[in-house]
């Protein structure tokens, strides 16, 4: 697959987007006609919600889009491993939320993250259900439903969209599913990718010296961070320093890579 | 028939000061009917008390304070659960005939 022409990657004010808060909203990138041909698809589909990948065509097209294939191969590079993908359906009038979970199991590289690419087919008002996630929270290291018994958290946010959103998510980060108060069966597919290759200047980096990019690390405090929040700070200048490529790049709480020689 | 029942609510704070900041909350309330929605998640935007003193303020009983931190040598910067958690209690009276 060739390497898409970086007006298609995310920008450096996005990625640090990404790094600090664990999620990228892409909205209504998708064509209006591809999403209504994927929502009538999942309408009709009757089989396991982990084949839909490999038996719709419509859903290829979406993640063939330059700007979202774009953004993928920014996170994690060219030709990614496929990992798993699945139809999360919520049904009509389903008052029972999900509880808190982050996905998977506990990941131990220290650095590298898989990408888990939500896509909406059809607009999802607050009332429908969008995907709860708690901002700031993917490098917490937290144990799948360990977090279950929290129940409200400040700054979390349910990710009302409109048709045709695509919303990468950092695997670590804490999100459910909540209830559908509409009488519509909504729906979203995921789509988790791995990657091949270490993540390391994947993205476009004509603008990585912007100070507002800076600006973006320093500033993604969390209301629910308390007193642990300059050690996600901590955490998040250290992947920044992954994703650019530079081990020297020090947007640390304080400068304190510096000061303390890490 | 009066019987008591216990409601449950954890309050996570933003540090260890017991009137600090809280950051989140969950209520299990025993005496709600099983089958009955409890507290879910998103289901509010701000806590019930601004905090574990609030909350005592207005009668709840403090049965569980967090363990302070510790931060081993090497992994000073790691974080993980909301460490500042403490659980209160009410008890209340329900008639067990309704």
């Amino acid at each position: 697959m060739p390497v898409l022409d970086k007006e298609y990657l995310l920008t450096a004010q996005q990625m640090a987007e990404f790094v600090s808060l664990g999620y990228l909203m892409l909205p209504e990138v998708v064509p209006s006609g591809l999403n209504q041909a994927v929502h009538h698809d999942l309408q009709s589909y009757h089989g396991a919600g982990g084949r839909f990948w490999f038996e719709n065509p419509h859903i290829r097209e979406v993640f063939e889009i330059p700007v979202v294939k774009g953004a993928l191969q920014s996170l994690v590079g060219p030709e990614p491993i496929y990992d798993h993908s699945a139809v999360h359906v919520v049904g009509p009038s389903h008052s029972q939320a999900q509880s808190y979970h982050a996905d998977s199991i506990i990941d131990t590289r220290p650095l590298g993250f898989d990408v888990q690419a939500f896509y909406f087919c059809h607009d999802t008002p607050d009332e429908m259900g969008p995907t709860l996630i708690l901002p700031g929270s993917h490098l917490r290291r937290v144990n799948t439903a360990s977090i279950a018994r929290y129940k409200n958290v400040a700054g979390q946010r349910r990710l009302a969209c409109k048709a045709g959103t695509v919303v990468l998510m950092h695997h670590g980060i804490w999100h459910c599913a909540q209830p559908n108060r509409t009488e519509t069966m909504r729906y979203m597919f995921k789509l988790r990718l791995r990657p091949r290759v270490e993540q390391r200047n994947l993205f476009n980096g004509d603008d990585v010296d912007d100070p507002e990019v800076r600006q973006l690390i320093y500033q993604a405090y969390q209301p629910w961070q308390g007193n642990e929040a300059r050690l996600d700070h901590m955490a998040r200048a250290r992947l920044w320093r992954y994703v650019v490529g530079n081990d020297a790049a020090d947007v640390s709480f304080e400068g304190a890579f510096a000061r303390m020689k890490i | 028939m009066q019987q008591e029942r216990q409601q449950i609510l954890i309050l996570c704070l933003s540090d260890s000061d017991l009137a600090s900041k809280t950051v989140a909350w969950s209520v299990y309330d025993g005496s709600r009917p099983p089958g009955d929605v409890q507290m879910q998640t998103g289901d509010e935007t701000e806590p019930p008390y601004a905090s574990v003193l609030t909350a005592m303020q207005d009668g709840w009983r403090v049965i569980q304070l967090p363990s302070l931190p510790s931060y081993a040598r090497g992994h000073e910067h790691e974080t993980g659960h909301l460490p500042y958690e403490y659980v209160l209690e009410r008890m209340v009276t329900i008639d067990a005939r309704s």
